[in-house]
């Protein structure tokens, strides 16, 4: 893991650019934002799941004399912002007006002088609630006689939100029908939360003046934001600048719109100052867009030889009170149809319900790729089980199962076209890797009753970087990036992009791109990005869309400023452009390779008194918008061995072996960190991380003393491997990363824990597996993980 | 960056010596409240689950931050950080109980600032210390206007977050014997490195020869009075140093306990780490007696 002190000219390892203010503590992150006379908001917040609001009294929050306005429901109702849309074309209370539909929804905002006053304020805002029962268990939601969450939209008459499938259910049942072997299980994903550790929040300025409202925000979807803030607020576009600064961690959480920025700009419209709102921690965990809460039974029909032949999936995906999950609109279930994984089989079906519930909304983040999460969890935790009927082992169970290379493109029983790849190859590189034969020999002389140790494997497909735009929008925004890339007379260039990072290392990555196909150091090359005013329109960073989108655009803006190049070397050297070759960073004359301009060269004389040819323009700038063909579907190993302590229940992660097959790697230092977070993410799933909620819809997992992160002490030191197998798709053949780990590794885990728990006969357990769980499961009395423990 | 949640208004004082610390008690009433190492009380307030109208910031006592030897009594200052009892060489010598305790309380930061005291007067049910201070029947050292007065450990909590001190005192000490032929040791099971305890036992035993002269049990976040196991103590005193002892009184001590459900795991599991690390912690603590751990 060494970092060459020279950057490359290109793809390899080098720092991060950006990494110099951040350890130096110099980032600017939204709270870093102050302007002058900046007032400062607080959400109240609903201490009820359900209740009807009687009344709100906020006469002595207003008396507080440094309060500056106290916004309601009913304010906004008169401003027809009481509800906006959600990306999943559904309505949200922005401030609830009748009733409060989950534990923590905001109710009244207060904008005071200072963060202190407005949290004091709070308090003297008397609200009179009646409650009403909670909806808490998604497997209940459409209950008959169950309490209608949303009786504010019109026909609305129970918890229903949609139904939605995929693959061939005929053809399914069919091969069910006549299978040798067929085995169902029941599989919680349960309710997890991002908890990105800087929190959502936003500094709105309106500038009554001009017109132009300035949104500060830590948001992955910038461009998206504006578009629905101008659609929503009926403010015009170009008048409307929204900036995301430094960002301390999305993975999905910030994508969508939150009430508390509607506050925001309606305060600063309100109080002509800028308003700027900090979710605390609680606020963060209790209302923010959350992930899973898939409630899912699969079942696999296959051989007595295990060849799978099928797989049928049915979910009831607990969607919370409001359906705010941002994906691709004709997918309300997100990609979760992926959930064939990476083995053949002649069919597939699934079919998703998706249900109110008195808890927050969300269900698409946590680096899930659109629920791909949940499928890969799903197919990988299926495989086990099957393995464990046909006492099979499961590795050998893969490798009979996995797709061969021959078979790509391959396309998938529901309907997708996996792009490339070699999956043996990558299994038995993790299990060589992870010395899988000595494993089980170790595993199998422990004696009976004693400490116990599991082996688990899980392999993933996942299918990132959406579009194409045709099958792929947010509110009717199609999935499609801008790039423009500037080159200045020296040679130096500008790249403006209309994705937002959020830590995924984007100022080093695009600067490598431009720079590998440029041939200019990466220093060279100041990326922009986060600013809609400086930036194309894209639809943002999210299901790992950045570089098999945004890196594909920039590739393509760089060749053309390439060919620009070309058309201007050609008069530079006096010949016809045909009969120029072009080197890492310089064009020359066939043949001759003496003569030549390198790119600075050509930049300069681009910019200069040279006379160019008829129909150049002059300067090498050019822009692109890239709509990419079809997803990017990288895959992988891993294999985790655990520890389990049978009379305590505690497992320790022993060992972690990831093979991870993204394509062409860009920056493989930048890789590398992103794996390494997402294991670490699949281990606190795995074992510690929920949000549960109590008989009366309590959220149970509303701080960090509740909601347990992984720390390193539970992470062992990674295993890395790697195998690329471009993508033939995209033009630098690279694919989507940022939430492989995440992905593939929770199955990994369980899977480890419930093999070393097999001489008990556990077939299957939930997450989190913590301590209490596991003893539980071996006492043969499994806890139900999403509810609170009795 | 990041999220700020404030507390409501307070007033802070800062004392320089017990005697002023004493009177600034006095002078704000039962509407003070201690500030030591802040790791509990502060994290409460932010969250506004506390509000005292005043704090009376102690960090600058250093004459309350010692681990020594006073004859054949080890004596703990109140403002001893966590990190120096981990550190402290003597702890380790005459009870590694508190060095096994010590390595499962929170994480490096908090024990560096978080003190011994705090953690006693805190009282929560689920602090490892209290069991700790249980297990080897220390006593602990209150000052208050009228002097000073000393505590079994085993009387010192009166409930959750509830002790014996009253407003206007202050814990200044707490003092354990050490006694010859011991060995101590304690077990936790938490969710995650820096989690309180779901369940967590320490034991102390004194041999004589091969039977257990003396023992002590102290249990954490399980639901046993003051933090103790008297019963298992008992059928231990005379009994013979053996296996299947220590897990008949494991079994004695998991009994008694009443823990209740929550998030960290249901109640029958925490009976049973009860026993469980009860039978551990007095393995450990026997083999340390024997010299051979």
């Amino acid at each position: 893991m060494t970092t060459v002190e020279q950057p490359p000219i290109g793809f390899g390892r080098m720092h991060r650019k950006e990494d110099a203010r951040f350890v130096r503590g110099r980032g600017t992150y939204v709270d870093d934002v102050n302007l002058p006379g900046m007032l400062h908001g607080a959400v109240l917040r609903s201490p009820f799941a359900h209740a009807r609001i009687v009344s709100i009294d906020t006469a002595a929050a207003q008396a507080h004399p440094r309060v500056k306005a106290v916004i309601t429901g009913q304010t906004l109702d008169g401003l027809k912002l009481a509800w906006m849309p959600t990306l999943s074309q559904d309505t949200q209370a922005v401030l609830a007006t009748d009733k409060v539909r989950f534990q923590g929804q905001e109710v009244a905002f207060v904008v005071a002088e200072d963060r202190y006053a407005a949290r004091d304020a709070l308090e003297l805002i008397d609200v009179e609630y009646e409650p009403l029962p909670a909806v808490v268990d998604a497997r209940r939601a459409l209950d008959p006689g169950a309490p209608v969450i949303r009786d504010d939209k019109d026909g609305q008459t129970d918890n229903h939100i949609f139904d939605w499938g995929a693959g061939d259910e005929a053809a399914t049942d069919a091969v069910f029908a006549s299978a040798e072997v067929v085995v169902a299980q029941d599989v919680l994903y349960p309710r997890v939360h991002p908890a990105p550790l800087e929190t959502c929040g936003a500094v709105a300025d309106f500038d009554a003046v001009t017109g132009k409202l300035t949104m500060w925000c830590n948001t992955q979807a910038p461009h998206a934001h504006r578009t629905v803030y101008a659609l929503v607020a009926g403010l015009p576009e170009h008048k409307i600048r929204v900036i995301s600064p430094d960002v301390g961690g999305g993975f999905g959480n910030k994508v969508p719109i939150y009430p508390g920025y509607v506050c925001a700009v309606v305060g600063s419209i309100v109080t002509g100052k800028p308003v700027k709102w900090m979710e605390d921690r609680s606020e963060n965990l209790m209302s923010t867009g959350f992930a899973r809460d898939f409630h899912m039974r699969g079942e696999v029909a296959a051989t007595r030889d295990g060849k799978i032949r099928a797989l049928r999936v049915k979910v009831i995906a607990d969607h919370g009170a409001f359906n705010g999950t941002a994906q691709p609109t004709k997918f309300p279930a997100g990609f979760f149809h992926v959930f064939t994984g990476s083995y053949d089989m002649e069919a597939a079906h699934c079919a998703v319900t998706g249900v109110y519930t008195n808890k927050a909304p969300g269900g698409v983040a946590y680096a899930c790729s659109f629920r791909i999460t949940e499928a890969a969890y799903l197919v990988e935790r299926m495989v086990d089980v099957l393995a464990y009927e046909l006492e099979m082992d499961p590795a050998e169970l893969r490798m009979k199962n996995l797709l061969r290379p021959e078979q790509f493109p391959y396309p998938s029983p529901t309907g997708w076209e996996y792009d490339s790849g070699d999956y043996p190859r990558a299994l038995q590189l993790a299990l060589d890797m992870a010395g899988y034969a000595e494993l089980r020999a170790e595993q199998a002389a422990r004696p009976p009753g004693g400490p116990l140790m599991g082996i688990g494997i899980s392999f993933f497909t996942e299918a990132v970087g959406a579009g194409p735009r045709k099958h792929m929008d947010i509110l009717g925004l199609g999935m499609a990036d801008g790039a423009e890339l500037r080159v200045h007379p020296t040679g130096k260039a500008v790249l403006r992009i209309s994705v937002q990072s959020q830590g995924q290392g984007h100022e080093t990555t695009y600067a490598q791109i431009v720079a590998e196909e440029l041939g200019i150091p990466p220093d060279d090359v100041e990326v922009v990005h986060g600013d809609t005013d400086q930036t194309p329109f894209g639809l943002g960073t999210y299901g790992s869309r950045s570089t098999p989108v945004s890196g594909a655009a920039t590739a393509v803006v760089a060749r053309k400023v390439r060919e620009r190049a070309r058309q201007v070397a050609s008069a530079m050297l006096e010949v016809d452009p045909g009969d120029l070759e072009w080197e890492k960073g310089r064009w020359y004359v066939r043949g001759d390779q003496s003569q030549g301009r390198t790119i600075q060269e050509i930049a300069l004389a681009s910019h200069s008194s040279l006379e160019l040819p008829e129909g150049v323009e002059g300067h090498l700038d050019a822009t692109t918008v890239y709509n990419p063909p079809n997803l990017t579907f990288p895959f992988g190993a891993y294999v985790c061995v655990v520890d389990v302590d049978p009379g305590t229940g505690q497992v320790k992660v022993r060992r972690f072996v990831a093979v991870d097959d993204c394509g062409v790697r860009i920056n493989p230092m930048i890789v590398e960190g992103q794996v390494h977070g997402g294991l670490a993410d699949g281990i606190g799933m795995a074992l510690m991380e929920l949000i549960a909620f109590d008989e009366d819809g309590n959220c149970l997992g509303a701080s960090f003393m509740d909601y347990l992160l992984p720390t390193a002490m539970e992470c062992p030191s990674w295993e890395l491997g790697e195998t690329v197998t471009p993508s033939p798709h995209h033009p630098i053949g690279a694919k989507g990363v940022g939430e492989s780990a995440t992905v593939g590794s929770p199955a990994a885990v369980v899977n480890a824990v419930l093999d070393a728990l097999k001489p008990y006969g556990v077939r299957h357990a939930d997450m989190p597996l913590t301590p209490a769980h596991v003893w539980r499961a071996i006492q043969g009395r499994p806890i139900r993980t999403d509810l609170a423990i009795t | 960056m990041g999220p700020m949640q404030v507390p409501a208004h307070f007033e802070y004082e800062r004392a320089t010596s017990v005697d002023h610390a004493l009177a600034l008690l006095a002078k704000w009433g039962s509407e003070a409240r201690v500030v030591a190492g802040g790791h509990s009380l502060i994290p409460m307030m932010k969250l506004r689950l506390a509000r005292p109208e005043a704090l009376v910031d102690i960090n600058d006592l250093e004459e309350l931050a010692y681990v020594r030897l006073d004859g054949d009594v080890l004596a703990v200052g109140a403002m001893t950080r966590h990190a120096d009892l981990l550190a402290s060489p003597l702890v380790g010598e005459h009870y590694p109980i508190f060095h096994d305790a010590e390595r499962v309380i929170a994480d490096p930061v908090v024990r560096n600032r978080g003190t011994v005291g705090g953690s006693l007067c805190q009282a929560d049910p689920s602090e490892d210390l209290s069991a700790a201070f249980a297990a080897v029947d220390a006593a602990a050292v209150v000052r208050g206007p009228d002097g000073v007065r000393r505590v079994p450990v085993r009387e010192f909590h009166t409930g959750p977050y509830e002790t014996v001190v009253a407003p206007g005192e202050l814990l200044v000490e707490v003092v354990v014997p050490v006694r010859p032929g011991g060995g101590s040791a304690y077990e936790k099971v938490e969710r995650r490195v820096g989690d309180w305890a779901v369940a967590a036992a320490g034991a102390a035993v004194w041999l004589a020869g091969d039977t257990i002269a003396d023992a002590g049990i102290g249990l954490t976040a399980v639901g046993a009075a003051h933090f103790h196991a008297p019963a298992a103590e008992e059928f231990l005193r005379g009994s013979a140093a053996t296996d299947s002892v220590l897990v008949e009184a494991g079994r004695i001590a998991a009994e008694r306990c009443e823990p209740v459900a929550d998030q960290r795991g249901p109640a029958d599991y925490k009976k049973h780490l009860a026993g469980e690390l009860t039978v551990r912690a007095l393995r450990r603590a026997v083999a340390r007696a024997r010299g051979v751990a």
